[in-house]
């Protein structure tokens, strides 16, 4: 039996580089796409190099919508697992003020990457296989005042993921939801995080790969994370209201 | 954020960045001195400066590979330890190797770093077509063999500008096994002498006892190897030639006690390791990375030395005073009995280039944790070494002044001169640059 090809939506990010390589470390083909190609050049041969598999490069905007099923035909073969790491934290001052700038987050984390999902999912129910994976957040578990745009958007992801897992249950495809809490990448350059909360991208990389592995449902890179959330889930929304967190 | 090199001494508070691309380099060089750092294995203040500390692991992509010829081209942070595993399964190994696989190519470049074969092969240098390399106004340069740039800066600790690629060559290799020769020496004239009569090996080191005193003075344990062709495997490694056995990397939980370094304790471990060599003198099939890196199966090693660190000491002495160097070094260290865990004695062939450590004739190394007896010590080695005409290891010193650099090595002030000429002193400095006028 041949590998399954793996496709990366959002393949310039840490973590979606990282799950490339853990899966051409196995062996797996991989298709990185990426708004522009030219800039993970040097990734795709880096990848290529290190564990001897094909990498394809596929240009993409996640927020063209109406480009996705054209974007798809494109890819050949079809992936047998798909990895989404598209997202954009935005500024949540500048959300609150300007309702474009709330727009992008919004589409960038909810609407475009649940429609691609969507897409893909229907094209793996015809051919009755594949996994997908979306990258969600803990930041969609509770609504806070320090980022709830992203946060809301999150937390729709997350949702339309769980419906897609149990549509498609029994259809042969799998949905696995991933809820990172702090991730050092790009996307949180210059934070202070706490260390012992903060994964690297490589470690969310190796839990994705073994929960694809083990067709596990939903998964927070760390576990404490688990814990962390639900305590925060379950403090009464009249004190919760009060606190900054 | 608090820095050390490898020995955790010294310490410094540096501000410390990890560009992602070129620009940002570029940006970081417009703020004033800056210093790259690799994978941190220099033992002193090589690789930090508190101003700008550039840590060059984001680079850490390899860029193409021909298979014909071997030549592979990568960033200067891609690992050493990631190029073996990637390209011996391919029948691939580096030339030239330090007693580590955590280091950086642009740590290697930079140190112009030996391995157990410099007799034979040479320094990192031998295995370079290419490096490319960002100057002070941000402009990268491709420097070839032969060109003056390109000899500064392999050698040139960082201080002549951020090397961002290189070509470099690896060997063809049959298999992952070294075949291991192990010579006990009695004494140091028995070492040099194995020294002498397996020149012809691929590669030699001797781990030696510093801590014998005479007529046992530098009691040795000679290590020869060389790459283990496919046909000299046992059946059952001749299928699959470059699987080795996985090892069990152990992690040095915290820091340890000093009374675990106690003179005594060391000299026992010494009279063992040398016991237990003896026995099993002789040859046979080592697999590459307990032959190459021993010390890396146990992770954060240097914690063993507890918290106040360590440092090594590590000169080069000219052929013909090396046996006299060696002897008056090796009786003051014996009699000091101070802790000197690892001591690693190499035959070392011609020297080559404007700035680089090696030179023809012996190499000591050896690590002492750090107090006020072993530094007194060291002052007491720095001297000895530059009675005899030899130089230290830029990549391995702490702690020397810049008038023992000078009195040393006469070619810091041409280096010196160069950086004030080229504006590079301005742009590229690290604590130990600083230190030793540099
Ligand atoms: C256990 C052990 C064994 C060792 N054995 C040997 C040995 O056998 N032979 C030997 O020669 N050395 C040996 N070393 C020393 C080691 O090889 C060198 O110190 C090497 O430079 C470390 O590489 P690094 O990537 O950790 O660089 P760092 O320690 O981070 O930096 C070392 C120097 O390289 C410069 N540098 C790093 N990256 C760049 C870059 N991209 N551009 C410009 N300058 C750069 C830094 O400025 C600094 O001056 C050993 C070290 C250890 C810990
Ligand atoms: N870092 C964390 O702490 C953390 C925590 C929880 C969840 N996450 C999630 O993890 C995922 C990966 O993020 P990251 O941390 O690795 O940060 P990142 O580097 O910022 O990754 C986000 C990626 O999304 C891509 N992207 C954004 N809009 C796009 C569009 N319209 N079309 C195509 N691609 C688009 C970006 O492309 P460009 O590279 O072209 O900009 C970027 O590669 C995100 O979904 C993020 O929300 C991160």
């Amino acid at each position: 039996m041949t590998i399954a090809p793996v496709l990366i939506l959002g393949g310039r990010s840490d973590i979606g580089r990282a799950v490339a390589h853990r899966f051409a470390r196995a062996g797996h083909p991989i298709q990185l796409a990426v708004r522009n190609p030219e800039t993970v050049a040097a990734d795709a041969r880096d990848i290529e190099l290190r564990h001897g598999v094909g990498v394809s490069l596929h240009a993409f905007d996640a927020l063209e919508t109406a480009g996705h099923a054209a974007f798809l035909d494109t890819l050949d073969p079809l992936p047998g697992i798909a990895v989404c790491a598209v997202g954009l934290l935005g500024d949540q001052a500048e959300s609150e003020r300007d309702m474009a700038a709330a727009t992008r987050v919004m589409r960038s984390n909810f609407e475009a990457p649940a429609l691609l999902l969507g897409e893909l999912a229907n094209r793996f129910e015809a051919r009755g296989s594949g996994t997908l994976v979306g990258i969600s957040s803990v930041a969609g578990e509770r609504g806070r005042a320090t980022n709830y745009v992203y946060g809301s958007a999150k937390s729709g992801f997350t949702a339309f993921l769980s419906g897609l897992r149990n549509r498609l249950a029994g259809k042969g495809v799998h949905v696995v939801t991933v809820l990172p809490g702090f991730v050092r990448t790009r996307m949180t350059e210059g934070m202070d995080l706490p260390a012992r909360l903060t994964a690297t991208p490589e470690a969310v990389a190796e839990a994705i790969f073994r929960a694809v592995k083990k067709r596990r449902d939903s998964l927070h890179v760390l576990p404490v994370w688990a814990l962390v959330m639900a305590v925060i889930r379950n403090i009464p929304e009249r004190v919760f209201k009060r606190m900054r967190i | 954020m608090m820095l050390s090199g490898w020995g955790r001494y010294p310490w410094a508070a540096c501000h410390v960045i990890r560009p992602r691309d070129e620009d940002a380099l570029r940006a970081a060089l417009a703020d004033g001195p800056a210093i790259a750092r690799g994978n941190g294995r220099a033992y002193g203040d090589s690789a930090m400066h508190p101003r700008s500390t550039l840590d060059m692991r984001g680079f850490e992509r390899m860029l193409d590979f021909d298979p014909g010829s071997g030549v592979l081209v990568a960033e200067a942070g891609v690992i050493l330890g990631d190029i073996i595993s990637t390209f011996l399964p391919r029948g691939w190994f580096p030339l030239v190797t330090p007693g580590t696989k955590f280091v950086t190519l642009g740590g290697m470049l930079a140190a112009d770093v030996h391995g157990k074969n410099h007799h034979r092969d040479g320094s990192m240098r031998a295995c370079v077509d290419w490096i490319e390399v960002m100057g002070p106004d941000g402009c990268v340069e491709r420097l070839r063999p032969g060109e003056e740039r390109f000899d500064w800066t392999l050698g040139g600790m960082g201080l002549t500008g951020l090397i961002l690629r290189a070509a470099i060559r690896l060997q063809r290799v049959e298999s992952g096994w070294i075949r291991q020769t192990l010579i006990p020496a009695a004494d140091l004239d028995a070492a040099m002498e194995a020294f002498e009569a397996h020149a012809g090996a691929r590669y030699s080191v001797a781990w030696i006892d510093c801590l014998s005193p005479a007529p046992a003075l530098g009691r040795s344990l000679v290590m020869l190897g060389e790459h283990a062709a496919r046909d000299e495997l046992p059946q059952t490694h001749g299928g699959a030639p470059f699987v080795v056995p996985r090892r069990r990397a152990l992690r040095v939980p915290m820091d340890a006690p000093a009374f675990l370094l106690s003179g005594p304790l060391i000299r026992a471990f010494n009279a063992l390791h040398h016991a237990r060599g003896s026995r099993a003198a002789g040859t046979r099939l080592v697999d590459w990375d307990s032959y190459f890196y021993p010390l890396d199966a146990l992770l954060g090693w240097n914690r063993i030395y507890g918290r106040r660190g360590f440092v090594q000491f590590q000169c080069a002495l000219p052929l013909d005073a090396s046996r006299d160097g060696l002897s008056a070094m090796l009786r003051r260290i014996a009699t000091a009995g101070q802790g000197a865990f690892l001591a690693v004695l190499k035959r070392f062939g011609p020297g080559e280039g404007r700035f680089s450590f090696p030179m023809e004739g012996y190499t000591l190394a050896l690590d002492f944790p750090v107090n006020r007896r072993s530094l007194a010590l060291l002052d007491e080695l720095d001297r000895i070494t530059i009675d005899h005409g030899g130089r230290f290891y830029l990549a391995k010193d702490a702690r020397m002044s810049a008038t023992t650099m000078r009195a040393a090595d006469p070619r810091a002030e041409g280096f010196a001169a160069m950086r004030r000429e080229q504006g590079l002193h301005s742009a590229f400095a690290s604590a130990q640059s600083e230190r030793l006028a540099l």
